[in-house]
């Protein structure tokens, strides 16, 4: 075997002794000269105005640092995808937990003490606190209508084909708010004086802090620095909200003369202010033939975007992209609005809107199987894409996967059929445990939507070091994925050269070029292509140099960098020839490529506790080429572990646009033994454009769970269960039929 | 965190003489034991005491004593060494279960049984099993000890017959001997690490056919943790074969008194409490 076939073996995780030990430092675990501590003081309306800020008589407010919209150099906004959501509330509150005013001391203990010592004065305004009072536009909060964004996207007639079905059917589903639940709360260091502006903390996205800087301050782009440290989990929950932490201690900072200011939340301020999935609510119109064929889709996805746009109309498109699920339907017409409502704003997380329209779909095939007397798997067997195949948005489906082989490898391997007919039966009987099997087929397109990935233009770079190391630049983070280690085989592997030569440099804008953000299942798919490309382009220089004749990689490095200084190169990103796509009218190629997979659970259902038990889960995936085993099938069994939690138990309760169970006691993340063994099986079909052949994978297992659990909750007890978090409460009213 | 330590002073007494003189003279002195409960709202800045009374060095209420009739356990015994105990897996299987389930492995490593009582939560999970089991409770000051049931001990949401001066010294248990019914089931959602929304332990006696003993207590049904007397009594000399369920079912509505809160609803409480009645019934009178 060639030393050097790095790829597709389980090679350890290169941070993974140092976390483990310990030895790796977080941003809390940071020694810092003169640092001071900083704390927010928040609304604790959904809405309302200003009237006036009040600090305690008699307290040495002297000692602080006190910041306000006031004393903000530049533009008072966290810069998203349009410049609009305040760092700091300024006369009016959009929502609960807004922020209005920092504050820093050298003592942590003394900021605590002194929040509670500001008085906000606010006269409310109504809020509109939910989907459908914003669709009212009772009041109207946001624009005109409270409509961030509009997506529709439209094939054929299916007015005129729903007419011809033999079952028309229509129902709408829900899906509520998910917390990330990362291990490390959010936490940033800020410096900033009119020379220069560093941030150092948790984030995902250095060159999204880095432009909301540059905004804050209005400096030049050169004197702003945004760094990653060791960050423990982000999910997307450290796509955007970074940037405010940041905005937030580079300001504190700013007006402390420069002194080094920190932010850390705590876990409950975490779970409170900071970004969550997006609550959605889809109705589908669909119709069917009597043989199950489905003819036409009329999805009406609605998603709950909160007080400000941030990233929502992107979480919108992804969501829309996929509503209508793996399946062939010549008639089709999705129907796509974010809203404004007066919660803090939703944001990123694993899955980006494509759970929330695909829990949809997924549940509605099982629903009209039913109803058409049909086994769900008969009724995807009709419907499922082929290879040639239109998809929703006159994408022809060049990946080529047997969707149907895919199917009924799950159903093998969790004894479908078998289960199918015995539950029933079983269930029959007295004993309170009923018990359900239920799958799902699903798709997630990899890499930013449609125009984005070629808009973003990407650039990775390797250098040489003068003592024949390799360092990967690229500002894509590691937050617990593996993107350290893919990179680093994926560097090692074309370069041809040991793993223990590669080093991957700190994400940090000052050094590192801009590969993008680390989000939407890109960072292997997108980036490790352009670190391949790079690392491909630095041996050909290596060997056209003449440096290369005995093979060994670092003294051709040390002898190239002696004799030239600097050995340097870069890859920026190629879109695919056949990917076309039009912004204006959502057709073309929605995503160069997808991952396939279907998913399949076997449950218990206790009806003493309306508990539900995940007695199996078996996952099988088209994800390209693996590039780790290990690590990839840690993505799969932690993003199912979020799709049973997002599924079963996580519920945010809103109380006045905040989350009111904002602790880990009470808004319930699966432990380990509510988790089945989750089996994890791979098909593997090299990709074309992907490093070595892969696809993105990180998202993907996120979108499966809910609907699988819910459609073997519908096999073991025949009720139509619509909205998750299928809590036993909810359950509870369905099954007793309150 | 939001908790302030610097504005906090901890007592930290070596022996129980000593514990019990500081709390005479600082009757506003929290007792800490193994700070389980303490900790969390104190690191949420929810917690307004300052001054502490450390118990954790006392040895006086360490240990698990069995005599021919009676366990008595320390105060500060841990929820690890009750799991651990043979004795009480093989007599008094409930409080097993029930330490098996309060928090996680450090938690119970750490908790006390004493301070699980004496923090009076509605949702605990071992007095439960205390009351199904008839528990006492010794309570000592400088004034001397005094034994009292654990039945009568909460006498409201986070108020019970504990004298600022007083501290749990010990717990005991009558043995029953082995061959009566056991049943506890805590309803939290999660399988792990959960606060209950409902929790059912009960303890009976069968003889010819008929429920001789039984007491059946529950949790987060009530501002504090319940003995179900009314159901008790419903269901006392009753035949097995021939239970009175809907009148148990009624009066058991009757005797709890559950809220909607962040956890869970009082409908689901009301309804899963019945559906755990049945269970144990079921459990009680097999078909």
């Amino acid at each position: 075997m060639n030393d050097y076939a790095h790829i597709g073996r389980s090679v350890l995780r290169r941070e993974g002794r140092a976390k483990l030990t310990g030895a790796a430092l977080f941003t809390d675990d940071l020694k810092i000269e003169g640092l001071l501590h900083g704390t927010t003081v928040r609304s604790r309306v959904p809405r309302g105005r200003i009237m006036g800020i009040h600090f305690e008589e008699g307290f040495p407010w002297e000692e602080f640092i006190i910041v306000t919209a006031q004393d903000i150099p530049g533009k008072n906004v966290v810069a998203h995808l349009i410049q609009e959501q305040p760092c700091l509330a300024d006369g009016v509150i959009n929502h609960a937990e807004e922020p209005i005013l920092l504050l820093a001391h050298p003592d942590p203990e003394r900021v605590q003490d002194a929040r509670e010592r500001v008085r906000v004065d606010v006269e409310p305004l109504p809020p509109v606190l939910s989907i459908e009072d914003s669709l009212r536009c009772d009041p109207v909060i946001w624009g005109e209508d409270n409509i961030f964004k509009t997506i529709l996207i439209t094939k054929g007639d299916p007015e005129r084909a729903r007419a011809k079905g033999h079952l028309q059917l229509e129902a709408t589903y829900y899906t509520g708010a998910q917390e990330h639940v990362y291990i490390e709360p959010n936490a940033i260091i800020g410096e900033a004086t009119p020379d220069g502006v560093l941030v150092r903390g948790s984030m995902q996205c250095p060159y999204y802090v880095h432009h909301a800087l540059h905004e804050l301050f209005q400096l030049p782009l050169d004197k702003v620095r945004a760094a990653q440290v060791e960050t423990g989990g982000a999910f997307g929950g450290k796509e955007d909200y970074p940037s405010m932490l940041a905005c937030h201690a580079a300001l504190l900072s700013w007006k402390a003369g420069g002194r080094p200011v920190k932010i850390v939340y705590d876990r409950e301020e975490d779970m409170a202010c900071t970004t969550k999935r997006h609550p959605s609510r889809t109705r589908i119109r669909s119709a069917f033939a009597a043989d199950g064929t489905l003819l036409s889709l009329d999805v009406e996805f609605l998603l709950d975007g909160g007080a400000y746009m941030t990233l929502s109309p992107v979480v919108l498109s992804r969501g829309a992209l996929h509503a209508s699920g793996p399946y062939r339907c010549p008639d089709l017409r999705i129907h796509a609005r974010a809203l404004a409502t007066n919660t803090p704003p939703h944001g990123a997380f694993r899955g980006f809107g494509a759970p929330q329209s695909l829990f949809a779909i997924e549940r509605h095939m099982d629903e009209a199987a039913h109803r058409l007397g049909l086994d769900p798997a008969e009724l995807r067997r009709k419907n499922l894409l082929r290879t040639g195949d239109a998809m929703a948005t006159g994408q022809i489906m060049r990946d080529e996967v047997d969707l149907i082989a895919l199917m009924d490898r799950a159903l093998a391997e969790i004894r479908y059929a078998e289960k199918r007919a015995s539950y029933p039966v079983l269930n029959a009987g007295d004993e309170p445990v009923k018990r359900g099997v239920g799958f799902s087929v699903f798709m997630h397109g990899g890499g930013f939507t449609g125009s984005g990935e070629t808009m973003l233009h990407s650039v990775a770079a390797l250098e040489g070091t003068a003592d024949g190391q390799v360092r990967v630049l690229a500002a894509s983070t590691e937050m617990g994925q593996g993107a350290n280690t893919v990179f680093t085989q994926v560097a090692a592997e074309a370069l041809q050269a040991p793993l223990d030569l590669i080093v991957v440099a700190t994400p940090d804008t000052g050094v590192v070029p801009n590969s993008g953000p680390t989000v939407a299942s890109r960072t292997t798919q997108v980036v490790g292509k352009l670190i391949q490309d790079a690392a491909l382009a630095m041996r050909k220089t290596l060997l056209d140099a003449g440096y290369l004749q005995d093979g060994d990689v670092a003294a051709a490095i040390r002898a190239y960098v002696a004799q030239h200084g600097t050995l340097r190169t870069e890859s920026q990103y190629q879109k695919p020839d056949f990917v076309q796509w039009d912004d204006t009218t959502y057709r073309g190629d929605a995503y160069a490529t997808y991952a396939w997979a279907c998913y399949a659970a076997d449950l218990r259902i206790d009806l003493v506790t309306y508990e539900t038990q995940v007695a199996d889960f078996v996952t099988v995936q088209e994800v390209g080429r693996v590039l780790n085993p290990t690590l990839a099938a840690g993505q799969i069994e932690g993003g199912v572990a979020q799709g049973i939690g997002w599924g079963l138990n996580e519920e945010v309760i809103w109380r006045q646009g905040s989350m009111a169970n904002h602790q880990m006691s009470n808004y319930l993340i699966a432990t380990a033994v509510d988790l089945p063994r989750i089996r994890v099986f791979f098909e593997e079909r090299p990709y074309a454009y992907g490093p070595g052949g892969a696809k993105g994978i990180g998202e993907l297992p996120m979108d499966g769970p809910a609907p699988a659990l819910l459609n073997a909750v519908q096999h073991a007890l025949q009720i139509t269960p619509r909205q998750v978090p299928m809590t036993p409460e909810v359950l509870m009213d369905l099954v007793e039929g309150a | 965190m939001r908790g302030q330590p610097s504005l906090c002073e901890v007592l930290t007494p070596l022996n129980l003489a000593e514990a019990l003189a500081l709390l005479a003279a600082h009757p506003e002195a929290r007792p800490l034991a193994g700070g389980t409960d303490l900790m969390v709202p104190f690191a949420a800045g929810r917690l307004p005491d300052r001054l502490f009374l450390n118990l954790w060095d006392l040895e006086e209420l360490r240990g698990i004593v069995v005599t021919d009739g009676e366990v008595t356990l320390g105060a500060l015994t841990l929820f690890r060494e009750i799991a651990a105990h043979p004795l009480l897996q093989r007599e008094f299987p409930n409080l097993v279960r029930s330490a098996m389930v309060t928090g996680a492995l450090a938690i119970q490593s750490r908790g006390s049984l004493g301070g699980n009582i004496a923090n009076g939560s509605p949702a605990a999970d071992t007095p439960p099993s205390l009351l199904a089991y008839g528990a006492e409770l010794e309570l000592t000051s400088l004034r001397g000890s005094r034994w009292v049931p654990y039945a009568d001990f909460h006498t409201g949401y986070k108020r019970s017959l504990l004298a600022p001066d007083e501290l749990i010294t010990r717990i005991r248990l009558s043995r029953m001997g082995e061959g009566g019914f056991h049943y506890f089931r805590k309803v939290g959602t999660r399988q792990a690490q959960a606060i209950a929304k409902v929790s059912l332990a009960a303890w009976a006696r069968v003889a010819d056919g008929r429920i001789q003993d039984l007491r059946l207590a529950l949790g987060s049904v009530a501002p504090m943790p319940i003995r179900a007397k009314g159901t008790e009594r419903i269901l006392q000399g009753q035949a097995i074969r021939n239970l009175p369920l809907d009148a148990a079912l009624a009066a058991l509505q009757a005797d709890i008194s559950p809220i909607d809160d962040l956890r869970s609803s009082a409908a689901f409480r009301r309804k899963v409490a019945g559906n755990l009645l049945v269970d144990m019934l079921r459990g009680l009178a097999p078909t």
